[in-house]
């Protein structure tokens, strides 16, 4: 089963071409990370994914239904703050409960408040907690009202290595106990290799296209802390970033 | 004993003497008639019309006009102005028709309205409550157009990936965004309605602090008017420290 289907897909803005005939299946309950050097519209595909916007050209797909207008069986974690400030830590939780009238809403923020950890913050406001908390929190907001899909857009890229790696940690415990589809957007390639199945090379912006995609097939559960220095992992590390580092050498010489 | 073991004196300290100088300046200078008593009256005799003022009561029903004008202003413009700011913002179309009207409206130095708004609304409170009903729905009109309009979009996106319906997304979204706006707006729109109706009650009513000043102006009663000054910056600090802490308790979620 095909969870997200990209075919020919194209993404222009104005006169920019942000994504040029992307073709890319990922298969339901699979975690596929997308890496690219900065700018080139990774962030375009996930928000085409979520359906925030629209393609210029070819078709998105999800679960084999065309999409039109919002993805409504996707969960969406942004790379900036995207929590409501002027709500608690528990109103955040529950909202995406509250918004479909779910009558357990506040015992179950309660729960997953707990299971991220943040139980003695529950009526703090983000503006309150760290970083990382912040991050907990929508992660929680998002896990919450169980899509099938979740859009992750850097979501850790703004934390510290200790604390990043804590959250991929806990990111991936989730996973586990509930497999979702995940297509997770970062410029680290060491973070995609990590945490999925699959690694997809996105070329140097504008007009990205996909330039090759790797099966990670590190054994699961990963222990995070370790895997980095595995033999395994440092010749798929190799292997791919001979891909990337094209793009990324083609990114910087487009920006100079 | 070196000089750095001393505690400095508190600016509190500082702040109280710069008051009792200029106090007992103004009322020596009175009292060795350098100052007119008529023109300048004497801070010890503007002190006791103030006290007497409260001793027998006559200042209440002034100000309870005043405050009720002001409140009143306060209510109204605010709630007009959250309405018309919201519905133009959501509604850009409807936003541009308006525009120009509203910068003419908003350009004009609304002290010239009184006259006219006396004609219409009589020597009441009415024609109090709508001037500065128009000063104040401007502010709290601009800042909740702001505050929709300058929402983040990520947050927008974040609540409609989380299943917002459009009113979902303005009562918990777009309105408590323009709120933030409002509320630290707070401090001017009721500053400023309580100067409008007291320029209002000032040319012409039969009651409230506006009016109170200009009738001991009318019989060339110096320590009247400035009592009632003293009076009114006094209510506007008390409403003022007011407002602070309400403010500041709405947006406790700010950092």
């Amino acid at each position: 089963m095909t969870a997200i289907r990209f075919e020919g897909v194209s993404k222009q803005f104005g006169g920019y071409t942000a994504i040029q005939n992307v073709d890319l299946d990922v298969s339901a309950g699979a975690f596929v990370s997308v890496v690219g050097p900065s700018g080139c519209g990774k962030s375009t595909l996930l928000n085409l994914a979520a359906g925030l916007t629209e393609p210029s050209a070819g078709l998105v797909s999800i679960f084999g239904d065309p999409l039109n207008g919002l993805n409504r069986r996707a969960g969406y974690m942004f790379q900036q703050d995207a929590l409501l400030p002027w709500k608690t830590v528990s109103a955040n939780v529950s909202l995406g409960l509250r918004f479909r009238n779910a009558p357990d809403a506040e015992s179950q923020a309660r729960d997953w408040i707990a299971r991220v950890g943040l139980q003695n913050f529950a009526d703090a406001y983000p503006s309150q907690l760290s970083g990382g908390m912040r991050k907990r929190v929508a992660m929680a907001q998002s896990w919450i009202v169980n899509p099938d899909i979740l859009l992750m857009d850097e979501p850790f890229s703004a934390l510290d290595v200790h604390t990043r790696l804590r959250m991929e940690s806990e990111l991936l415990t989730l996973w586990t106990a509930s497999p979702k589809t995940v297509l997770f957007v970062t410029h680290d390639l060491e973070e995609a290799l990590a945490l999925a199945d699959e690694v997809v090379v996105l070329s140097a912006g504008p007009a990205s296209r996909v330039v090759n995609r790797y099966a990670v097939d590190l054994p699961r559960p990963r222990d995070l802390i370790d895997i980095r220095t595995e033999p395994r992992f440092a010749e798929l590390y190799r292997q791919i970033w001979a891909d990337l580092r094209e793009e990324v050498l083609a990114s910087y010489e487009r920006e100079s | 004993m070196n000089a750095k073991a001393k505690p400095p004196i508190p600016m509190g300290v500082w702040q109280v003497l710069l008051g009792i100088a200029i106090l007992a300046s103004w009322q020596e200078l009175a009292n060795a008639g350098k100052l007119d008593k008529f023109f300048f009256s004497r801070p010890t005799d503007i002190a006791a019309r103030i006290v007497d003022w409260v001793r027998t009561g006559s200042i209440w029903p002034h100000l309870i006009v005043t405050m009720e004008e002001a409140a009143l202003a306060f209510a109204l413009g605010a709630a007009s102005g959250m309405i018309f700011g919201f519905a133009l913002a959501r509604a850009p179309r409807l936003g541009q028709l308006f525009d120009p009207y509203i910068r003419v409206l908003n350009a004009l130095p609304r002290v010239v309205l009184a006259p006219i708004f006396l004609l219409w609304f009589g020597l009441g409170i009415w024609s109090k409550v709508v001037l500065g009903v128009t000063v104040v729905f401007f502010i709290v009109f601009f800042n909740t157009h702001q505050g929709v309009r300058e929402v983040d979009p990520v947050v927008v996106n974040n609540a409609r990936m989380l299943g917002a319906s459009e009113w979902q997304l303005v009562r918990h979204v777009l309105i408590p965004s323009a709120l933030t706006w409002v509320f630290s707006s707070l401090h001017i729109s009721i500053g400023f309605a309580m100067i409008a109706v007291v320029v209002g009650e000032y040319l012409g009513a039969a009651r409230g602090v506006g009016y109170l000043i200009s009738q001991a102006e009318g019989t060339f009663d110096t320590t009247g008017v400035f009592a009632g000054m003293v009076v009114l910056s006094a209510v506007v600090l008390v409403i003022g420290w007011g407002v602070n802490r309400l403010e500041h308790w709405l947006l406790r979620w700010k950092a």
